[in-house]
């Protein structure tokens, strides 16, 4: 088990060191942000003293160096745009994603596992068709689509629901759902085709064959181990969500990282986009780390396999 | 069963060799699952219509006619045939800007996954096959792209190097690697051990030869699959990009953008940006049609990925 640990945790800082290059090489390549910051008659002295100031006219590889020494200290630099510190906007904003992507992971899991079970234990069923229609629908739908359509008939339409904003439940519902629904496909359709898998299984007959009610076969036999495919599909989608939400927090002007970034690549603020790339690949993989611990328990033959 | 090694590597190349298994056996395999039937056929359709429109519509999507501005479907009062669709805010007509988008959706969504999988198979193959320092190389270097935002990793690039239709394929398709090259890792390292290949290489065949005659045509399959239900991904992640203004630059038409200017006529206009979403919808639902028909009729263990 610590062998498994200690190689998660090695996983976990290549990747970080990794991502930490890419995105600094990345940006760097993106054009010159000095002229950006000054008035576009500034005179090539001025601009070469800003460039001078900033650091930006030494070799890539000191400016990296800069920058990790720097990060690991907690400074992302300071944004060119709102000349604030880079994870002060950051900390602002990341609540607002962090609630609805966990708002939206925790309602497709709700409703999508449920499904997925009962599909699996009907399957042929009116219930298991209709509902594996439903989801190939979900999946084929754009969530910025679905979220558009929402604001149309809820919104414009109906009036029921506010358009846009942070700050109220009403607000929270349409942006979660239509970034709900996508996943909700995906987990019911995983849900299913691993139930179904482990159903047909022998230890499944031998506990139907012993006299245990269908109840704790399905529930707690075949669950356990249909669990697993779920949670590392489920954690991988949940660190992907939170930077995923770019587009529906366009739409729905809620004022999380997403719009943050996209704002930024506009305004080409290198600062900014560097630490909020850095920080939602930081929750990715923290989450992956998460999911590779919470398989020990899951899936005791990793622990086992591993030190052997 | 033979046992020389000369035999069994004939036997294999009868038995088990590489033959690029699609064939009609396949075809018949995918079309008798129904619901894979009416994909191909949806998708066939909506492959000729965007290739074949100009023969029969000749609207320009450009043409701009400012005193036909939000003309509704030709469905609904004050709607006319010589806009089945209506038009938009600069009275441009929405069905040739739909019409003229798909081209752009398929191009992308196709292209972008063939040179995903161009990359994904060479270095997959490499990987798997040679093992070693180099595939713990590439395999590392897959697990950090894997952690970088899919998302964030397109849009920074798409800002880097500005927005036209070849740097869309060229970064949604690099990005998407990782995938295709995991996949085959895995089946090269199983098909490695298998007789075939052993029998290959004790008859003295070279590397690059047993890679490209006996491995790459058994992986086949499961490129086919998952590259089919990649494109529906990538499509509606294009569409994505060009909702905020990042795709193929104005004023070429593309669904992503359609909504994203429709957006603000939303209680004018409902048909601004309800028919490119379904555009979108219909493309995706008869890919997905047609990955999930594939995926049953030639890999059912690729069940849990894909999607």
């Amino acid at each position: 088990m610590l062998r498994y640990l200690l190689k998660r945790l090695w996983h976990t800082v290549y990747v970080v060191i990794g991502i930490s290059a890419i995105s600094f090489f990345f940006i760097h390549l993106s054009g010159d942000p000095v002229m950006l910051m000054l008035p576009a008659d500034a005179s090539m002295q001025e601009v070469e003293q800003l460039r001078q100031k900033l650091g930006f006219n030494d070799p890539l590889y000191v400016q990296y160096g800069r920058f990790v020494s720097k990060a690991v200290r907690g400074d992302f630099g300071e944004s060119l745009y709102y000349h604030v510190p880079a994870m002060e906007l950051i900390v602002e904003r990341l609540p607002a994603s962090l609630e609805l992507s966990f708002t939206a992971m925790l309602l497709a899991l709700l409703v999508a596992v449920p499904i997925g079970i009962i599909s699996a234990i009907h399957r042929g069923s009116a219930l298991d068709m209709g509902s594996m229609l439903a989801a190939l629908f979900g999946l084929s739908m754009p969530h910025f689509w679905l979220g558009i359509m929402f604001i149309m008939i809820f919104s414009v339409k109906l009036g029921w629901l506010p358009t846009s904003g942070r700050g109220t439940p009403a607000q929270l519902i349409m942006p979660s759902v239509a970034l709900a629904l996508g996943l909700m496909a995906m987990f019911a359709r995983l849900t299913r085709s691993v139930m179904l898998e482990v159903l047909s299984l022998d230890y499944i007959r031998t506990a139907r064959a012993k006299g245990l009610r269908e109840f704790f076969v399905i529930g707690k036999h075949a669950l356990k181990n249909a669990l697993i495919p779920l949670v590392t599909v489920a954690g991988m989608q949940f660190g992907l969500l939170i930077g995923g939400t770019v587009i529906i927090e366009t739409v729905f002007a809620w004022p999380g990282v997403g719009r943050l970034v996209v704002q930024a690549i506009f305004n080409r603020d290198y600062p900014l986009v560097q630490c909020i790339v850095l920080i939602l690949a930081l929750i990715f993989v923290a989450v992956n780390l998460v999911v590779d611990i919470l398989y020990i328990y899951l899936d005791p033959r990793i622990s086992f396999l591993e030190d052997k | 069963m033979p046992s020389d090694a000369a035999s069994i590597y004939r036997y294999s190349r009868e038995r088990l060799g590489p033959s690029l298994r699609l064939t009609a056996d396949t075809i018949r395999e995918v079309a008798r699952r129904r619901s894979a039937l009416w994909g191909g056929i949806m998708l066939c359709v909506i492959f000729l219509t965007s290739l074949l429109f100009p023969l029969f519509y000749h609207v320009d999507p450009l043409a701009q006619d400012l005193l036909a501005r939000f003309v509704p479907p030709a469905w609904l009062e004050g709607g006319s045939m010589s806009h089945p669709l209506g038009t938009d805010n600069l009275g441009r007509d929405v069905l040739a800007r739909i019409l003229y988008g798909s081209r752009i959706s398929l191009v992308v969504g196709f292209s972008a996954v063939l040179l995903g999988e161009l990359v994904g198979i060479v270095l997959g193959l490499v990987s798997g096959y040679y093992g070693g320092k180099l595939d713990s190389l590439i395999m590392r270097t897959a697990d950090i792209f894997m952690a970088y935002p899919f998302m964030l990793l397109t849009i920074s690039v798409i800002a880097v190097l500005g927005n036209s239709m070849f740097n869309l394929i060229l970064v949604l398709g690099i990005s998407d690697w990782t995938i295709y090259a995991r996949t085959i890792r895995g089946s090269v390292l199983s098909l490695k051990e298998k007789e075939f290949v052993e029998a290959a290489r004790a008859a003295g065949t070279k590397n690059l030869s047993i890679i490209t005659r006996h491995i790459f045509p058994n992986v086949i399959s499961p490129l086919l699959v998952l590259g089919t239900l990649r494109v529906a991904s990538i499509i509606i992640w294009e569409s994505g990009l060009s909702f905020l203004g990042m795709g193929v630059p104005p004023p070429t038409p593309s669904w992503g953008r359609m909504l994203a200017d429709g957006r603000m006529y939303i209680s004018d206009a409902w048909w601004l940006v309800t028919l490119p979403g379904l555009a979108i919808m219909c493309t995706i639902l008869s890919i997905n049609l047609l990955g999930d028909g594939l995926r049953d009729a030639l890999d059912p263990r690729l069940r849990n990925v894909g999607n």
